[in-house]
C-alpha cells in the first residue's frame, strides 16, 4: 500500500470538507477499498473514515417505508427484526454477502457507492425503485447507478441513507462463483402496486441492469411457470472464465424463477 | 503517522504507527503478538481473524488506525493462563489442525460464531458460517466437530460461555 492519509469524520458536514482535500476518498467498512490499496488498484492521497458516524448506522422502518443508514454493516442490516418482518428478501440478501468477518464491516452505502458488477444491493436498490439519498440530493436507482464501478455520485458527494417502499411481494436468489462467492449471476424480484420490477446482478458487461422480457411475463402472471417461456438474450452479457454470455442469459432465467417461487 | 490507542486482550496499548499499517501488522509486528497470521493477505483465508469490539473481522483488511479506541482480542487473549477456552481445548480434543496454520482465526471465526448463535448451532450452518476461514489440511471435517462440541460446551458450562468476548 502507498502512503495515505487517514481521516476519522465525527459528522457528515465534517467527512464532506475531509474528502474534498487532494485525491481523497471515503471509507467505510473498507471491505472493497483496503484491498483495492494494498493491490495499488486504488492509491488516494487520504482517506476519509465515515463507518463512526452514528447518524449514518440503524434500520428503520416507519409504516410501508424503509430507510437504512449507509453506514449500517451487512451484519447489522440482516439481523434487523423490523426489516426481516418488512422486506426480508433484503434481510436475506445482506446475509449471504461475502462471508460474516466480512459482513461485520462492509456496508450498504459503502456497497452502493462502489457499485461493483457483481455485488448484490445494487440488484435490491433497482429492483426496489429505492432512492440513494446524499449529503446533497435525492437519487432515484434508475438514475444511480451508471456502469460498471460508475455512479451518479459527484465528488465529495456522501451517501447517507437508502430508502425504499416495502414491496408485495419480493426475492433475491444468485448463483455464487464457486471459488470467489460473487454473483455470477443475482436476481432480485419484487412485485408491488406499481408493477413487477427485476433487476439482474453479475451478468451485464455494464452492470446492474432490469429484466424487461422477464418483468412483461411476470406483470401478467407473477409465476415462475410465466418465466419459461421468456427468451433472454445473450447480447450485453458478460463473458469470461467462470461462463459465457449464454450461459449467464440462461443463468438469469433459472435465478429469475427461483426468486418469484421463494416470492411465493 | 497516527496514534493508535487500542485495548488489546484487555491491555490499553497505544504506539505511532504510518497510517497505511494494517491492524494485522501492528497486531504481530508493534505488538508483538504473532499468533494472528498473514495467510493469503487477500481477505479470503480468515488467518487473520481477531474479534474488534467483539466482532469476528479480517485484520489484513483494516487499518491499525481504524481500530483506535476500540477492544481487539486476538487468539493469544482467549485463554485463562493455562486454561484453554472451551474453543481451544475443542479443537485439542477433536484433532481440528493439522498444521495450525488456520487455527488462530478458525479459532476467532468459532468463538465468534458461538456467540451469534446462543440457541446452538448444527454441521449445515458451521459450514455456512466458516466461508471465510479456508484450511488446506483438514478438510473441515475434525474442525466442524470441534466447533459443535465446543458449542454445547459452552451452552451447559455458563462459564466458558461467559468467557468468548
Amino acid at each position: 500500500m502507498y502512503q495515505v492519509n487517514y481521516h476519522r469524520a465525527s459528522s457528515v458536514e465534517e467527512a464532506a470538507k475531509l474528502a474534498s482535500q487532494g485525491d481523497a476518498r471515503l471509507l467505510s467498512g473498507g471491505m472493497t477499498l483496503i484491498p483495492a490499496m494494498k493491490t495499488r488498484l486504488a492509491a488516494p492521497s487520504d482517506v476519509v473514515d465515515i463507518a463512526r458516524i452514528e447518524a449514518l448506522k440503524g434500520v428503520k422502518v416507519s409504516g410501508n417505508t424503509v430507510t437504512i443508514g449507509a453506514a449500517t454493516t451487512h451484519h447489522d442490516v440482516a439481523g434487523n427484526a423490523e426489516l426481516k418482518s418488512a422486506v426480508p428478501a433484503v434481510a436475506d440478501l445482506a446475509s449471504h454477502i461475502g462471508d460474516p468477518h466480512v459482513r461485520h464491516r462492509g456496508t450498504i452505502g459503502g456497497s452502493v457507492a462502489n457499485n461493483d458488477p457483481a455485488a448484490d444491493y445494487p440488484a435490491a436498490l433497482l429492483a426496489l425503485g429505492a432512492t440513494v439519498v446524499t449529503n446533497r440530493r435525492e437519487i432515484s436507482a434508475d438514475d444511480f447507478f451508471m456502469g460498471l464501478f460508475e455512479t451518479a455520485l459527484e465528488d465529495g458527494e456522501i451517501v447517507t441513507s437508502i430508502r425504499f417502499e416495502k414491496p408485495e411481494k419480493a426475492a433475491y436468489q444468485k448463483f455464487p462463483n464457486p471459488a470467489s462467492r460473487y454473483a455470477m449471476t443475482g436476481v432480485f424480484v419484487a412485485k408491488s402496486k406499481d408493477g413487477v420490477r427485476v433487476a439482474v446482478t453479475g451478468a451485464g458487461d455494464n452492470g446492474v441492469f432490469r429484466a424487461s422480457e422477464i418483468e412483461a411475463a411476470l406483470t401478467k402472471d407473477f409465476s415462475a411457470a410465466a418465466v419459461e417461456g421468456v427468451s433472454v438474450s445473450a447480447d450485453g452479457l458478460m463473458s469470461d472464465i467462470h461462463a459465457s454470455a449464454e450461459y449467464r442469459a440462461n443463468l438469469v432465467k433459472v435465478m429469475a424463477k427461483r426468486a418469484v417461487a421463494k416470492a411465493g | 503517522m497516527s496514534n493508535v490507542s487500542l485495548v488489546l486482550n484487555g491491555r490499553s496499548v497505544s504506539a505511532e504507527v504510518e497510517d497505511r499499517t494494517l491492524l494485522v501488522h501492528f497486531i504481530r509486528e508493534n505488538q508483538g503478538l504473532t499468533g494472528t497470521h498473514v495467510g493469503c493477505d487477500t481477505s479470503q483465508c480468515g488467518a487473520c481473524v481477531v474479534h474488534v469490539d467483539g466482532k469476528a473481522v479480517k485484520s489484513c483488511s483494516m487499518l491499525a488506525v481504524q481500530a483506535s479506541g476500540s477492544e481487539v482480542v486476538t487468539i493469544e487473549g482467549l485463554s485463562d493462563g493455562a486454561d484453554l477456552h472451551p474453543v481451544q481445548a475443542a479443537f485439542r480434543e477433536h484433532h481440528g489442525l493439522q498444521c495450525g496454520f488456520c487455527t488462530p482465526g478458525m479459532i476467532m471465526a468459532a468463538t465468534d460464531m458461538i456467540r451469534r448463535h446462543p440457541e446452538g448451532l448444527d454441521e449445515k450452518t458451521v459450514r455456512a458460517e466458516l466461508e471465510g476461514n479456508i484450511c488446506r489440511c483438514t478438510g473441515y471435517h475434525n474442525i466442524v466437530k470441534a466447533i459443535l462440541a465446543a458449542s454445547e460446551a459452552m451452552a451447559k458450562g455458563g462459564k466458558g460461555a461467559a468467557k468468548a468476548a
